[in-house]
């Protein structure tokens, strides 16, 4: 399926900034970290649109946002494609997803938090148990927090104002930057790309807006937390990058889910775009409840000398489908997708990457390291393309997985399409077990058995656990870590 | 100091039972017994220097007594203070002060040393250990001459020889075991870190301690100098003596001691031509999958 992305809409790589770096920040503690998914709280919705979607829904969302007419529009226009679209014939298995069992819309406050004081004590509980500390939120440039369908809490700090830098959520960003918005919604991820794609174009609610103007190097990472909490509420968030010319933004989601019986859906669409000489890096850390479908259509832009970063770390989940992918669209810009993905019984992790060269000297590197145990299933998609006359371009595609136990099923279906022939490219699969002669080595020197694999597997996601936040790689050790309740088989 | 005058001598010096008692032990790895019985009583404070021919069954002897699942314990018993050894996993025995120092130590890909040292220090002595775990750090890599970047780096991958021994030692110091088998420790070291490595062993002797040295050179014996000297051969101890045992090895090779136990009427399994040896086994080699599809697939 060839993806529509209309290049002409988007505005041409620009003049020269040679300005372009490269800043990872990384905290400086451990923070301390205890597993808190799997309650949630009592919080009654204040509105919603009920169960199932039909035109008039679509209508309703978007009236009850306020929004502009060109916007009531794409989401019609995208309902309408939704229902004549198929679900993916490939991929994990999704006919079990009852699309008219499902929540579109629930709104839990009326007014946005501005400060913190106006957040309502119970939304506040919640965070705390989220466990995001005091110390993070000074920290952080803003903590943008998803709860249910609206985002509830935003802050921005004052420098990041000053320097002309938004980040808000999509709603707000929506009703304030209508000019910006209306310029890039939709043209990364165009309605029509896939099925789920139109059904968050359509419903679309929170996310995040960012916009980093020229030449600014935002300093901290900008982060959002997000996590679903509502019988069957259908997560549908949308977030828009767009870092300037020569400019530096790291964002970074993660996510904890309560626990539920009943199948959820979470659809997000990310779409980014990285203008001549900027750098996104964007970080996911999810841990979704064992019944959510996690079907995520991600994307990105990078124009001549650009840079961006996919990094992904998938756990939990029923099925997670989710591809982040790179568009080079000018001479020198390089891609980077490192994911991970655990998937324990019963769970489907189906990752992976792809990079479409569409420019000379282009540079792309796909690492993907999936765990499974008990009758997990990993699947690694990659796929990298080189258009005829992107010379002197360099690919690298790398997919590592490791089974735990006897029934767990891990695959691999790179692709590799080459249609200019100066390129330099590497691809290598590599399939392995816990090692009888690593399990002895380490328990020789007392650690248990379970302490023991759990070492030798965060040591096997370290490529993937380096590239993220210190508070972040702590998660994951410890996710990992509770994940291994039981011995190798 | 009473040197074991006979190939029997289940009880330890001070006339208690050994810290470790090996008795009438029989080892086989994959159905083949490469230990024909073997006794074998170590004490605190006493250093046992094993010697014998590549072959003989020494890494197997260590291995079967840290708890390797691959090396099936086919008759015989072993007891560590008192305790059925061969009933604990590896983990059990590390924990309560038993310790290898393997002869090719293995690497564990992004496992940082430094982490892994403190879990295993955690494992041992409980979260107490934990205060004082950098300071005590510090201090051992200092007397092992061991660069503080050791802690960054992953287990033993890219170690050279010599730097995997030293941390073998590391781990030993740190952990400070009761009885600690080292398993050639010795070999591949350079002048000056076998000089580091021997006097890190010093450093550790004591009446709380007890080594097992399995070692192919007069030299380590040299620098730590033995108690009691067993010569390994054939899946059996075939002689013991004090020191001057290794000095007599040293200078006359295998050949002399073959020849008096043969002429006792015993047998002796030598190893296969050219001192055919089990050589280094890495761990497991990652199965190379080829790609399972090359088809197109629309993402
Ligand atoms: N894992 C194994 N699989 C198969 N055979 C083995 C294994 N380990 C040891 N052996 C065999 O058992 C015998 C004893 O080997 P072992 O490694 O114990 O000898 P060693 O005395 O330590 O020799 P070296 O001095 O060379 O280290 C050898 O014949 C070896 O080939
Ligand atoms: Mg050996």
């Amino acid at each position: 399926m060839a993806t529509t992305i209309d290049i002409r809409e988007l505005p041409p790589a620009v003049s020269v900034d040679p300005n372009r770096e490269r800043m990872l920040r990384e905290a400086e503690k451990e923070l301390p970290l205890e597993y808190r998914a799997g309650w949630h709280d009592e919080l009654k919705p204040i509105f919603t649109t009920g169960k199932g979607l039909d035109r008039d829904i679509v209508e309703t969302i978007s009236k009850m946002k306020g929004e502009l007419e060109w916007m009531t529009e794409i989401r019609v226009k995208a309902y309408e494609h939704f229902l004549e679209r198929k679900l993916p014939a490939w991929g994990a298995d999704l006919a079990q997803i009852n699309f008219d069992d499902i929540y579109y819309y629930i709104k839990p406050t009326e007014a946005q938090g501005k400060t913190w004081e106006e957040v309502p004590e119970e939304i506040k509980n919640t965070f705390d148990k989220l466990g995001i500390p005091e110390a993070e939120r000074k920290f952080l440039a803003g903590v943008s927090a998803q709860y249910e369908s609206e985002v509830v809490y935003h802050s921005i700090r004052e420098d990041l104002e000053k320097q002309g830098v938004i980040f808000t959520d999509m709603d707000s960003g929506l009703r304030e930057h209508p000019e910006i918005v209306k310029k890039y919604f939709g043209k990364v991820i165009p309605y029509k790309d896939n099925k789920l794609a139109a059904l968050n174009t359509a419903v679309w609610s929170g996310g995040s807006f960012v916009y980093v103007p020229k030449g600014v190097h935002v300093q901290i990472p900008l982060q959002a937390y997000f996590r679903i909490n509502a019988k069957n509420a259908g997560q549908f968030e949308r977030t828009l990058i767009i870092a300037e010319e020569g400019s530096f933004v790291h964002y970074i989601e993660g996510c904890t889910a309560p626990i539920w019986s009943e199948d959820s859906l979470h659809s997000a669409v990310v779409e980014l775009i990285a203008m001549k000489d900027a750098t996104i890096r964007y970080t996911t850390v999810q841990n979704w409840s064992n019944n959510v479908y996690n079907l995520v259509t991600k994307r990105a832009i990078a124009y001549e000398g650009a840079t961006v970063a996919w990094i992904d770390g998938n756990l939990g989940s029923k099925v997670t489908m989710k591809y982040p992918s790179i568009y080079l669209l000018g001479k020198g810009a390089k891609a980077e997708i490192v994911s991970a993905a655990f998937a324990n019984s019963g769970q489907t992790q189906d990752a992976g990457g792809k990079v479409w060269h569409c420019a000379p000297e282009t540079t792309s590197t796909i690492t993907s390291k999936s765990v499974t145990k008990g009758t997990g299933r990993a699947e690694f998609r990659g796929w990298i393309k080189i258009y005829k006359g992107c010379r002197d371009s360099v690919s690298a595609m790398r997919c590592d997985a490791m089974l735990l136990d006897k029934e767990c099923y891990s695959g691999t279906t790179p692709v590799i399409e080459v249609d200019e022939e100066k390129v330099a490219l590497g691809h290598e699969a590599t399939v392995s077990k816990v090692g009888e002669e690593e399990l002895f080595y380490l328990m020789s020197r007392g650690l248990t058995e379970r302490e023991a694999i759990t070492q030798i597997v965060n040591g096997f996601i370290e490529p993937f656990t380096k590239e993220l936040p210190m508070e972040y790689a702590v998660e994951l050790n410890k996710l990992i870590a509770l994940q291994m309740d039981a011995a190798v088989g | 100091m009473a040197a074991a005058e006979t190939l029997e001598r289940p009880v330890g010096t001070d006339g208690r039972v050994p810290t470790l008692q090996i008795e009438g032990l029989h080892v086989a790895i994959d159905g083949h017994e490469i230990i024909h019985g073997i006794d074998l009583a170590v004490n605190k404070g006493e250093v046992h220097a094993i010697l014998g021919p590549n072959g003989s069954g020494k890494s197997t002897l260590a291995y079967a007594l840290m708890g390797n699942p691959r090396y099936e314990i086919t008759e015989g018993t072993v007891t560590f203070n008192g305790e059925d050894v061969l009933e604990m996993e590896p983990d059990e025995r590390a924990r309560a002060g038993l310790f290898l120092c393997f002869q090719y130590p293995t690497s564990i890909p992004g496992v940082q040393m430094g982490n892994f040292l403190r879990l295993a220090v955690k494992a041992r002595f409980g979260d107490k250990a934990v205060k004082t775990f950098r300071r005590e750090l510090q201090e051992k890599l200092r007397l092992l001459k061991m660069d503080q970047s050791y802690m960054q780096r992953y287990l033993n991958e890219g170690f050279s020889g010599g730097e995997k021994k030293k941390a073998e030692i590391l781990q030993m110091a740190m952990l400070k075991p009761e009885i600690a088998i080292m398993d050639e420790t010795d070999s591949g070291l350079d002048v000056d870190a076998f000089k580091v490595v021997a006097d890190g062993v010093n450093a550790m002797r004591g009446a709380d301690r007890g080594f097992v040295v399995i070692t192919h050179y007069n030299r380590m014996l040299e620098y730590i100098k033995p108690d009691f000297v067993h010569v390994l051969i054939g899946g059996k101890i075939v002689k013991e003596d004090g020191p001057e045992l290794a000095v007599q090895v040293d200078q006359h090779g295998y050949g002399p001691i073959i020849e008096e136990v043969r002429a006792r009427g015993e047998e002796v399994e030598l190893p296969e031509e050219g001192g055919a040896t089990y050589a280094r086994e890495e761990p497991a080699a990652r199965h190379h999958d080829p790609f399972r599809s090359h088809g197109r697939t629309a993402i």
